[in-house]
């Protein structure tokens, strides 16, 4: 019964991805129809030894630690707050969907409007108050565009990480506090010992699925600066190469580089990061 | 991963639990934690209070950078309705996201069925498989389909959209799928069995029937996900014919480089927004499950 959806995701899969280390091996510009050369790694070997993908590979990486480091830690805060039973908890956790039903190119634009020069309030706030940051344009700036990709992102997307924690903190058992509560232990000291260890598995899916959507990440730079100011994402520069400059067989490359940069991550974190995907699957046996 | 595979019940039981809760747990609350309360909210809601402040705003008091607009006006509203390509896009996403979830629930339940219930060799594999194409970047399908796409003509048409945006809609429907099912007892299915019934009937006068909750979480996660996605449907489509919302209003954005039309880009970013804030407030103990069932579980 599983035949169809496979075959249909592997003709909707596996065959552009075929197709794409395909045309990856080839010289192939839209601009000059029809003329297609087979130049093996050549692709690869520009893109290499070139400035342009390592670049984009490095802020991608910074975008993907910063963006996600600050959805664990605010993620955790969340579901603590999310666990606790207070009048208004129900309140709390329908706004903090708010976010995640808003699509990704609506909150870049809402983002933008926040941090416009002359239209936004947060650049008047910050002068009013002479805080740091005041006075600069901030997606026109080297780090300060990457940093407000990152908010954007953390805006749109903690609210997944905190359910995801969320749902592993209620799996730990009552027992388990009252036995540290009979040991005396304060309540950060509970956290850290008892809380927090329990909470790793969680944390760590939350952190391999935010961190492979982050190294995946192309709609926030290519609406908030279109890849200017230090945002050129892996899969921006993939896209560049094949929409704006026409290039099929280097933007193919680019792509099937940044598929493996993701499968790497994805096979490290499943290997070190917690036997999760494993036990899921052997548990079915 | 053990102790969170029966989470997704436990955040249900938990929510019930909650009610009957002992008040001790609710007056120890302490002044802090309001603050923190009070943040996460407002980090939650003032960006997207801001996006509609700025649609009510018009011509001059747009530069001022108010919080509240002096002189609200719906002028961008009508601006917005009254514009033949966003009413296209929206037809465009409307016409995507419904098929696309269609077909991927469709093909997703029976794949579901059989990995949540049947005895199958290499089912670990397949999972595995199936997990890593949602792993892939959309660009390295991106790349092949706009080549691939362009000869046999279905670049820029709604039914090359469609066939790509199932690749990524149906692992996420499988995988939100086999946790559901996994979670009707066994003992319904081995009765039909007993009664002589084959697995396909078992399937669909026993099990269907029990698994609409799951299936509508499903199909508001596909629903969404599908609705948001960016990156495809900007490779694949260069007219408004086929243009989807998100695609339409990142164009919109860069159009004009004299006068930016913020005000109406704004009140189309709302006008898209409003329905599925809708519909993810109406739904959100389902989409809570669903994420958490998706995510967790697999």
């Amino acid at each position: 019964m599983t035949a169809p959806a496979l075959i249909l995701m592997a003709l909707v899969a596996a065959v552009p991805i075929c197709y794409a280390i395909w045309l990856s091996l080839n010289q192939y510009s839209l601009l000059q129809a029809g003329l297609s050369r087979f130049v093996g790694l050549g692709n690869y070997v520009e893109a290499l030894t070139g400035q342009d993908w390592w670049k984009a590979f490095g802020q991608t990486f910074l975008f993907a630690a910063c963006s996600v480091a600050l959805e664990m830690v605010l993620g955790t805060g969340m579901a603590l707050l999310l666990n606790l039973a207070f009048r208004g908890r129900a309140v709390l956790r329908t706004v903090v969907l708010v976010p995640y039903a808003i699509i990704t190119v609506v909150s870049a634009i809402t983002w933008q409007t926040m941090f416009d020069p002359t239209t936004g309030f947060i650049p008047q706030i910050l002068t009013a108050l002479h805080l740091p940051g005041a006075g600069v344009v901030w997606l026109g700036e080297q780090g300060y565009a990457m940093a407000v990709i990152v908010m954007a992102d953390v805006w749109k997307t903690t609210p997944f990480a905190a359910l995801i924690i969320l749902a592993g903190l209620q799996a730990i058992s009552q027992e388990t506090y009252e036995a540290a509560e009979l040991d005396g232990a304060g309540r950060w000291k509970t956290f850290v010992n008892v809380t927090l260890p329990l909470l790793r598995p969680a944390i760590v899916l939350a952190a391999i699925f935010r961190t492979l959507d982050a190294l995946r990440i192309f709609d926030l730079p290519f609406v908030l600066t279109h890849g200017a100011n230090g945002t050129q994402s892996m899969s921006m520069l993939a896209y560049s190469e094949l929409n704006e400059n026409r290039l099929v067989g280097q933007g193919s490359a680019l792509s099937i580089l940044t598929f493996l940069t993701v499968m790497i991550v994805s096979a490290v974190y499943i290997r070190f990061g917690g036997g999760n995907i494993r036990d899921i699957a052997r548990e079915d046996r | 991963m053990s102790t969170l595979t029966t989470s997704r019940t436990s955040v249900a039981s938990a929510e019930a639990a909650s009610a009957t809760r002992p008040r001790r747990s609710r007056t120890r609350l302490h002044p802090l934690v309001w603050v923190f309360v009070i943040v996460v909210m407002g980090f939650s809601l003032v960006p997207f209070y801001w996006l509609v402040s700025t649609s009510l705003k018009k011509g001059a008091s747009l530069g001022k950078g108010e919080m509240f607009p002096s002189e609200p006006t719906v002028d961008n509203y009508l601006a917005v309705f009254g514009n033949g390509d966003f009413l296209l896009a929206m037809r465009n996403s409307v016409i995507i996201a419904v098929v696309t979830t269609v077909i991927a629930l469709l093909f997703a339940s029976f794949a579901a069925y059989a990995l949540a219930r049947l005895k199958m060799r290499r089912k670990a594999l397949i999972l595995t498989l199936i997990l890593s194409v949602t792993t892939f970047p959309a660009i390295a399908i991106a790349a092949p389909l706009f080549a691939i796409w362009r000869e046999i003509g279905l670049y820029d048409t709604l039914v090359g959209l469609i066939i790509p945006k199932l690749t990524f809609a149906l692992p996420l429907a499988i995988y939100t799928l086999t946790s559901f099912f996994r979670d009707i007892p066994r003992e319904l299915e081995e009765s039909a069995y007993v009664d002589g019934a084959t697995p396909f009937q078992a399937f669909r006068r026993v099990i269907l029937p029990l698994a609409v909750p799951g299936l509508a979480t499903t199909a508001i996660l596909v629903f969404i996900s599908v609705w948001n996605e960016f990156l495809l449907a900007v490779t694949l489509t260069s007219s408004p014919a086929a243009r989807p919302v998100p695609v339409a209003i990142a164009f919109f954005n860069g159009m004009s480089e004299f006068d930016v039309p913020l005000g109406r880009i704004s009140a189309a970013s709302v006008i898209v927004t409003i329905p599925l804030v809708v519909l993810v407030l109406i739904c959100q103990k389902r989409i809570v499950a669903g994420m958490t069932a998706g995510a967790v579980k697999g």
